[in-house]
């Protein structure tokens, strides 16, 4: 397994993401001879799950089944174990479009944090590209790395445990892109200009205060940057559901009622006394992210 | 290993693909000599880029050619600003300069930035403007005086937003935070083999192959003559990046289901001059460009070296001196090996896609479409291996709400989400500081999920929808008789 090519049977030391059901899965390490408990009982990883297809049902010691998914970026960044505030999949892909990250790109990033973003831009840059990451605490910048060599990406990526607004990525003239996730980005935008090839590249900021963004924006304009844009990016996610309206009683015999039906009408069943009327809707959940942060793309231009 | 990423790479030559950016807007446009290019109301030539580094910013000078801008000296004179806007009085005479004056300064051919300081030196009231004041008038004037242009490589990210902005209708609305969603969540990566169900010019297309980096396949399923394909030349790939990309006809998938397949049962096929014309420029240009780089798969046909053998014929025949009759006949023969070249080359294409489909393990699958998604996401997720992602974009909710229904009731899918995105951008600028606009509506929906291995036992009751299946199999009764 591999976070950055496909294979389709599950063996010892993957990583995979146990589907319980409706928003409810986990992580787990595939060990020979280990077992995982679930609601459903039990699962020995020997038996049940290596030799298996990634996809495929496993049947527990409860009756109870499973399915055993292969794991994204996306799907690790809904489970991984937090170390910090991380940033989600709608951040994400916005990122690494704004950013032209391709295979082959270069990406200097900080910090590292849980990794979340780390394991979308590694999936994205490989098998040529690279990411250099600078976490200047000491214990995430550690187990970051160890993470990246369980997940069998570490030739894509240099993990550097140092305070990029002090001392910077660590690399010079090399990366085509460059993102800050610090609470003084404006204090490393000089840091990632160098970092940068000499021919340009674009920059991302995410901060969550409005007055990071503006700090961050002047010191982007005094460094030269240009097409300086902020945006911020809301999910919005609907839940498909029946709903069922009752029709209103207005005292009206049976066949005029029938004669009301216009086209478009759901259609009516009568519940009891009362007829009702079906229909399917994307109903959103109530309540909802509403803020994560704003992010600031820039271009470090040739002169 | 790739050219475009070295540094000679990094110079506009002739015949590029680029971008060409007037303040916030793009036109996509292939470099040519001598050729003129109208670009927001002005005619250019490219000649002066060729050369050039990309990301170059250049100014339209007389006859439309364009020049390096030099560096900007700003004038630092001493400022003079009014605190608010109490005393000025809209009177219509404040700018002394008549409109003629103004036409007359252009026809000198006075540069754009002359023309802005003359504009501010004769508005009597630009002085009494507070500073952010005076700050938006000379932005507005540049914006309309001084013809800047900068030369970019194309991009996902610059041919979506230009599309966006440019001919929203051709590509069925999609945003491009929207297109940037699909792309992550269909965890398109090198090395996969992905299925591009699109009718958006090929945008979505471009999107997938710039990911792809020119490794792994992809799959394009179109409908009618061929795939539209105009926004992914706009990309200019490297020919090494259509080695991996062939099309399939959506009107075979089903024979491709049942395993009635067969290459050559194609109506146009067999009858040229029907089906000839329904087939689109774009689709003989990118053909072409796939042409070149055969590298000669493994399931190579006979009908190919065939044409191998009476393309070396072609070529020895034309060295000896002929009539002209008999050189209207080599003529009308070539022309007609050419097309049968294109012919079998197409054939070739669709085998092999009907090959890579046929194993039913492609790694993702991306549908963006003017079509009802349901019918094609049922069939096109037969060929998706299990436990994989895949997309569908539709620019309305309501047909995705029926998919997400159809696609629960057949199994085979978990983690099915409905989901939209909703855009701000923001002006940053110290004190004047507040959202620009709200993107709102109109960038479409997404629904997405991944696939698992299909039990035809029992229905799923792990993943059951949160409402009362019983009403919702009544409703489908009742639909089904409306």
């Amino acid at each position: 397994m591999s976070f950055v090519e496909y294979k389709d049977l599950i063996e010892d030391g993957d990583t995979a993401i146990v589907f319980l059901g409706h928003d409810s899965m986990f992580p787990i390490t595939i060990q020979n001879g280990s077992q995982t408990q679930t609601k459903y009982g039990v699962i020995r990883h020997s038996t049940d799950l290596i030799g298996k297809k990634f996809g495929s049902k496993v049947t527990c010691s409860k009756g109870g089944w499973v399915y055993i998914l292969y794991p994204t970026p996306e799907l690790w960044t809904l489970n991984l174990p937090h170390r910090t505030q991380i940033l989600y999949s709608t951040d994400i892909s916005l990122i690494t479009m704004m950013l032209e990250l391709k295979p082959g790109s270069v990406v200097c990033e900080s910090g590292t944090g849980s990794g979340s973003l780390s394991h979308a831009i590694i999936r994205t840059v490989a098998p040529t590209g690279h990411l250099y990451t600078v976490e200047f605490h000491q214990q995430r910048a550690e187990k970051a790395t160890e993470e990246f060599r369980q997940h069998k990406v570490d030739h894509l990526v240099t993990v550097k445990n140092q305070d990029v607004c002090k001392h910077g990525f660590g690399v010079s003239d090399i990366a085509d892109a460059v993102f800050l996730d610090i609470p003084s980005p404006w204090e490393a935008i000089g840091h990632a200009k160098s970092a940068m090839k000499t021919e340009g590249g674009r920059i991302c900021s995410f901060s969550p205060c409005i007055e990071q963004v503006q700090r961050t924006c002047l010191a982007l304009e005094e460094h030269g940057f240009t097409e300086i844009n902020t945006l911020e990016i809301l999910l919005r996610v609907y839940d498909v559901r029946t709903v069922n309206l009752q029709v209103p009683d207005l005292g009206r015999a049976a066949e005029e009622k029938s004669s009301l039906d216009v086209i478009d009408r759901p259609k009516q069943i009568p519940a009891g006394q009362h007829a009702s009327a079906l229909f399917k809707s994307g109903v959103p959940p109530r309540e909802t992210v509403g803020h994560t942060g704003y992010l600031t793309f820039a271009t470090k231009s040739l002169f | 290993m790739e050219e475009t990423d070295s540094g000679s790479g990094r110079l506009i030559s002739d015949g590029d693909c680029v971008v060409l950016k007037r303040q916030e807007v793009y036109k996509a446009v292939q470099v040519q000599r001598r050729k003129k290019i109208i670009f927001e109301k002005q005619w250019i030539y490219l000649d002066n880029v060729i050369g050039k580094h990309y990301g170059t910013t250049f100014e339209i000078c007389s006859g439309g050619n364009l020049q390096t801008k030099t560096a900007q000296v700003t004038a630092t004179e001493q400022k003079e600003a009014g605190a608010d806007n109490r005393n000025i009085v809209d009177d219509g005479k404040s700018q002394k300069l008549t409109r003629d004056d103004i036409e007359a300064l252009k026809e000198k051919g006075i540069k754009g930035e002359a023309i802005v300081q003359q504009l501010i030196e004769n508005s009597a009231t630009f002085r009494d403007k507070t500073e952010f004041a005076q700050e938006k008038y000379i932005k507005k004037k540049k914006k309309k005086y001084e013809a800047v242009i900068t030369i970019l490589k194309p991009s996902t990210r610059i041919l979506a937003m230009m599309y966006c902005a440019r001919e929203p209708a051709k590509i069925c609305q999609l945003r491009y935070d929207t297109l940037a969603q699909m792309l992550t969540l269909g965890n398109i990566h090198a090395r996969s083999k992905v299925i591009v169900m699109e009718t958006c010019a090929g945008l979505v297309l471009g999107a997938v192959m710039e990911r792809l980096g020119g490794l792994g396949s992809v799959v394009q399923m179109y409908s009618g003559g061929g795939p539209v394909r105009a926004a992914t030349d706009s990309f200019g790939f490297p020919k090494s990046f259509y080695k991996g990309l062939c099309e399939f006809p959506l009107n075979k998938v089903e024979s491709l289901l049942t395993g009635t397949y067969s290459c050559r049962s194609s109506s146009s096929e067999q009858n040229p001059a029907l089906g000839n014309n329904e087939i689109s420029e774009t689709q003989e240009q990118s053909r072409d460009n796939g042409e070149d780089s055969n590298s000669a798969p493994e399931c190579e046909t006979v009908t190919d070296t065939n044409t191998q053998g009476q393309l070396e014929a072609m070529e020895v025949s034309g060295e000896g001196p002929l009539s002209q009759e008999e050189a209207q006949k080599q003529e009308k023969k070539q022309l007609a090996l050419e097309r049968k070249r294109k012919q079998d080359e197409k054939r070739r294409k669709e085998s092999e896609a009907a090959a890579l489909l046929q194993n039913k393990n492609a790694d993702g699958l991306i549908v963006a479409s003017r079509f009802l998604p349901t019918p094609l996401m049922l069939s096109l997720l037969e060929f998706l291996a299990p436990s994989r992602p895949f997309v569908v974009y539709c620019q309305y909710r309501e047909p995705l709400i029926e998919c997400y229904t159809k696609l629960r009731e057949k199994g085979g899918v978990v983690n099915l989400k409905l989901t939209e995105t909703w855009l701000r951008n923001y002006q940053v600028l110290p004190g004047r500081s507040h959202p620009k606009l709200v993107m709102s509506g109109g960038g479409g929906y997404i629904l997405h999920g991944t696939t698992v291995a299909m039990d035809p036992a029992k229905p799923n009751i792990n993943t059951q929808e949160k409402s009362e299946e019983p009403a919702a199999k009544k409703m489908k009764v009742e639909e089904e008789e409306s």
